[in-house]
């Protein structure tokens, strides 16, 4: 592979870990509350997290690019307070990924809570423990296979992002190209090799990512 | 009954289930047995108490804490309650060592302090060596210590204990029962504990609050409330209706030959401590046999002269209550009444298995 190869690879792996981050925090607090609690409005949070996964990425794309273009919302925002643009930059590519990776990581995440019993976080309250201590000492330990499964299936799905990163993104080499950005491209261009070289790259990411996480998720039986 | 530490008065109904209704609640300081039946609401109520259900009406008191009180709206939840908790299975953090469970509740502890404080409760119950285990690597004795371990390392100043032996096979069950009785009474903290044995509820506690059909319907020292049931839904749910205090006079080739009253009873002495000398002797009805004084020899040990005192009709069966030196009760059919010529004023002769006379240590 050439040099301008590994770095896209690179680029690619860098914005994949990056959604990751911001999906965890706001992820899990998401998936605990869905599993451990009863609230107003919850089955409509449900619908929402779940619709990137039936909604044609571009779609989701779209919507992001209104949201945090330089006249949205958020992004006016943004613009006027930070001075930070998103729309077409890197951190554009960050939140299309983590906006189509959440629904996996949630739906994941919030089985694997489910699935801890809660006598165990009862106990820990008996023993003096507030609401920070059971979930970091307790429910998480126990959750940990499938939250972590949860996780790398996150992380499969955003490396092979397409329609809404080529929405709120664009391709920019060098920029905003992402690995299935990339493929699209070289195909476009007629450079067959290229293209299947990358595809190659991907597979093997992805493999790699699944078949980890199906192991994990098995194991837990 | 020593000095009230909690009073408790409130009711809880889960949605489709009986409504529990805890009516003047008040425990000492001791170690209380809440008696029922399996469904007469003993786990709710201890849960209630635990903080870990929050009653629908009503309010519990703790000390000079309240706990809950619907119409103040207080809520106190089972972290400030500062209490110990041992459920029914015991709920033993299974990613968690011995060392690991047993220190979980010692957070607010300087580290220093926390690893002798672990190192002596586990020496204390006999875990030592244990530390590194998961709970799954232990036997269901030693999951049911390190349950108590973790409860009692904080001090804790009330402990709630949910059928602290249920989960255990027999002769294991038996075996602890003596021990918990012995660690319960060192540790001085007061206890409640749940139990549908009433063999359990003699053992271990010094009071008993029988639980009828999610209410509290009678209150008093152990012996007291199983020979006097206070009305028909306690004497129902006991089985043992003879309840005597015993001396044991000696022990020989496993058996031991007790004093109640004037007389003399042979009973199986597996179970009991070497040192016990105070006992409860306990029989049930239906394990008493009644024969004719002139009737052949026979294989039960135990032969007791019996005065009959009354007949009464029970159903199918005939309650049947004999004086032989203490009050005995047997459980007959009709026929076998009638073939005896029962009445009241005959003499007879009470027949028991030594296997059928249970002995519980005395505690006071």
């Amino acid at each position: 592979m050439s040099g301008a190869e590994w770095q896209l690879v690179g680029f690619s792996l860098r914005m994949a870990f990056a959604s990751l981050l911001l999906i965890l925090p706001f992820g899990l607090a998401l998936a605990w509350c869905l599993a451990r609690k009863d609230w107003r409005g919850k089955a409509l949070v449900e619908t929402l997290v779940s619709l990137p996964l039936v909604l044609p990425p571009v779609v989701t794309g779209l919507v992001l690019l209104q949201i945090f273009g330089r006249r949205g919302p958020v992004g006016s925002w943004l613009h006027n307070t930070f001075n930070c643009d998103v729309v077409f930059t890197w951190r554009a590519v960050v939140i299309a990924l983590a906006a189509m990776s959440l629904p996996l990581f949630v739906r994941a995440a919030r089985t694997a809570f489910e699935e801890v019993d809660v006598k165990f976080e009862q106990l820990a309250r008996t023993l003096g423990a507030g609401e920070w201590r059971v979930f970091f000492t307790i429910t998480l330990p126990l959750a940990k296979r499938g939250v972590l499964a949860g996780t790398l299936l996150a992380f499969a799905r955003a490396l092979g992002e397409f329609g809404a990163t080529i929405m709120v993104a664009g391709n920019i080499p060098g920029r905003t190209t992402t690995l299935p950005v990339a493929i699209y491209q070289a195909v476009e261009n007629g450079e067959d090799a290229h293209a299947w070289m990358l595809a190659g790259v991907s597979a093997v990411i992805a493999f790699a990512a699944v078949f980890v996480s199906e192991n994990l998720q098995r194991r837990r039986k | 009954m020593t000095d009230t530490i909690l009073t408790a008065n409130f009711r809880k109904q889960f949605s489709g289930g009986p409504e529990i209704v805890v009516d003047e609640l008040r425990i000492g300081a001791g170690i209380t047995v809440l008696f029922g039946a399996s469904g007469s609401g003993k786990t709710t109520v201890l849960r209630c108490l635990a903080g870990l259900e929050i009653p629908d009406v009503g309010e519990i008191k703790f000390g000079g804490e309240v706990w809950f009180q619907k119409n103040g709206n207080v809520f106190a939840p089972p972290q400030r309650r500062h209490i110990g908790f041992v459920p029914q299975d015991y709920a033993l953090f299974p990613h968690l060592t011995v060392a690991g469970n047993v220190g979980y509740g010692l957070n607010d502890l300087p580290a220093a302090e926390r690893a002798p404080r672990i190192a002596e409760t586990l020496q204390w119950l006999g875990l030592a060596g244990l530390e590194e285990r998961l709970p799954r690597e232990l036997s269901g004795g030693q999951q049911q210590r390190v349950a108590l371990a973790r409860a009692v390392v904080r001090r804790p100043k009330l402990l709630l204990l949910d059928e602290p032996l249920a989960a255990l096979d027999t002769p294991t069950r038996l075996r602890l029962r003596g021990e918990l009785r012995q660690l319960l009474r060192q540790l001085g903290i007061p206890t409640i504990l749940v139990t549908h044995d009433q063999l359990e509820a003699l053992a271990l506690g010094n009071d008993v609050v029988v639980l009828h059909a999610g209410r509290n319907v009678q209150h008093g020292a152990a012996q007291e409330v199983f020979s006097r049931p206070g009305n028909l839904a306690v004497a129902e749910i006991t089985a043992f209706e003879t309840i005597q205090p015993g001396v044991v006079l000696e022990t020989r080739d496993g058996l031991a030959t007790v004093a109640v009253g004037d007389a003399r009873l042979i009973a199986l002495a597996e179970d009991l401590p070497i040192d016990a000398r105070e006992v409860y002797v306990c029989i049930r009805a239906e394990d008493v046999i009644l024969a004719r004084p002139d009737s052949a020899p026979s294989s039960p040990r135990n032969h007791l002269a019996a005065t009959v005192r009354a007949v009464v009709r029970e159903g199918p069966l005939m309650r049947v209550n004999l004086d032989c030196g203490f009050p005995l009760t047997a459980l007959l059919t009709r026929p076998a009444c009638e073939e005896l010529g029962l009445h009241e004023g005959l003499r007879l002769v009470a027949l028991v298995k030594a296997p059928q006379v249970h002995l519980i240590p005395f505690t006071r």
